[in-house]
């Protein structure tokens, strides 16, 4: 090995260049063919896109308010990757369905409403404990990478290549979750009730999931009952959170948790909506 | 179109032109240029190692270089992009466009064996092969195969933690040597 790694980051001395780092987002999609194919639906396509990149962001920003409150620096370490690979997928969804409606990701991420995202309860809710972070972890990812298998031979290119990305992130994110609920379902009593307790909370909004997607939901129920089995965790029973008129998160009708969300996440682009990063 | 598993074969591109001396003169050596950007996560392997950089066109004096991301959210593409831009231009490529492709996925099976010697000198433990073709992705339960120390090449590892300090490594401890390293997740 030639001496120090990072004389080859240095050996410009022209580094003025570097500086343009953290001065403005490139479009994550620049470069790609965005043209929505004949026979695929513009607005389904949208709707689709902003409803996946809604979970993620949603999501990601929620699993960000956990950063420095994790008990070990390895699980935080792994929290922030998964957050930023979810944010990384937020990113590339809401552009997608951007390029459709005319809206940039910023837009989109800073400026709607509540009524207007389009994300599924269960992500937009705070973790009661620990137990709540890796038994929800543990379910949106089953059932994100069930989902994003499928989409990954989507007719529109643009989701598919997006879907056949995350497939292999959110794999370490299931398997991250699936390992604690494990380790906690069959450690101590203490660790077994509250493991057990926290599925039992989360259950209600697990059906919101699997909208119209039988084959995703047969995919993802036997990875949880693998789980669950391994753990010595029972499959919790309690019936579906119902909608409002049976209108639910995909249909912008959401649970009192997302305005803290969005409060927090949209704070800074709505002081000052003039400003670039 | 230069490409990663194709490069030699593309040197003869039709396109090319002869700007004069010292100045780039082929395909092959727009894409020396761009290979050979470093990471600026792990900077002891190029862009070119880690198969990130999948292809350099030249069409006259314009050169596209295109680039895959290794995930989602990897926050070093907007650094390459730049990085990269600049290195051709310093070369002398006065037009050039960095593009970015999401599809095949990047896969850690596409770092070279160069990229494998240059991360295992520098400590870290090159990837074992990816896991997953084709059918629904098998739980892991237990730990993945265990990468060997890549300072004193005991195969008594143990993973301390599945995420590291950027998203494609991993944290890993040598129970023969005692010491810590990083290795690079397969993807």
């Amino acid at each position: 090995m030639d001496d120090n790694p990072y004389d080859l980051l240095a050996e410009d001395s022209d580094e003025a260049h570097r500086w343009a780092f953290g001065t403005g987002f490139t479009d994550p999609l620049a470069g790609i063919d965005i043209t929505v194919p004949g026979g695929v639906d513009p607005d389904a396509l949208a709707r689709q896109c902003l409803a996946l990149g809604d979970d993620a962001l949603i999501y990601s920003h929620r699993l960000q308010q956990w950063l420095t409150r994790m008990p070990e620096l390895e699980e935080e370490t792994a929290l922030a990757n998964i957050a930023l690979d979810l944010l990384g997928q937020a990113r590339m969804l809401l552009a997608r369905a951007g390029g459709i409606l005319g809206r940039t990701e910023d837009e989109l991420a800073f400026f709607r409403v509540e009524h207007e995202f389009r994300n599924v309860r269960l992500v937009e809710q705070a973790d009661g404990d620990f137990a709540e972070l890796v038994g929800r972890l543990l379910l949106v990812a089953t059932w994100r990478l069930a989902l994003f298998e499928a989409l990954s031979s989507a007719p529109d290119p643009v989701l598919a290549a997006i879907a056949a990305k995350g497939v292999k992130e959110l794999t370490y994110h299931r398997d991250y979750a699936a390992a604690w609920v494990v380790r906690l379902g069959d450690g101590t009593d203490v660790s077994h009730e509250r493991m057990q307790g926290a599925l039992d909370r989360l259950w209600p909004l697990v059906d919101e999931l699997f909208d119209d997607a039988t084959a995703v939901r047969a995919e993802a129920d036997t990875v949880l009952d693998t789980v669950l089995a391994t753990a010595g965790l029972d499959r919790p029973t309690g019936a579906p959170l119902a909608g409002v008129a049976g209108r639910t998160g995909r249909d912008g009708v959401h649970t009192e948790a997302l305005g803290f969300v969005l409060a927090e996440l949209q704070s800074v682009a709505r002081q000052l909506p003039d400003a670039t990063w | 179109m230069v490409s990663a598993a194709n490069k030699t074969a593309s040197v003869a591109f039709g396109g090319r032109t002869e700007r004069g001396e010292g100045r780039p003169a082929s395909a092959a050596r727009a894409w020396e240029v761009a290979a050979a950007t470093p990471d600026p996560e792990l900077p002891v392997v190029t862009i070119g190692d880690l198969g990130i950089l999948r292809g350099v066109t030249l069409d006259g004096q314009r050169v596209v270089a295109t680039i895959t991301p290794t995930y989602s959210g990897c926050p070093a593409m907007r650094e390459i992009s730049v990085d990269l831009r600049h290195r051709l231009e310093r070369a002398g490529y006065l037009d050039v466009e960095v593009r970015t492709q999401l599809a095949p996925a990047w896969s850690s099976d596409w770092i070279t064996e160069v990229g494998h010697r240059k991360l295992a000198a520098a400590g870290i433990a090159p990837p074992t092969p990816a896991r997953h073709h084709g059918g629904p992705v098998p739980l892991t339960l237990g730990p993945p195969p265990a990468p060997p120390c890549p300072r004193c090449g005991s195969t008594r590892t143990r993973r301390a933690a599945q995420f590291g300090a950027t998203a494609c490594t991993s944290l890993h401890r040598c129970e023969s040597c005692d010491e810590p390293f990083e290795a690079v997740k397969a993807l």
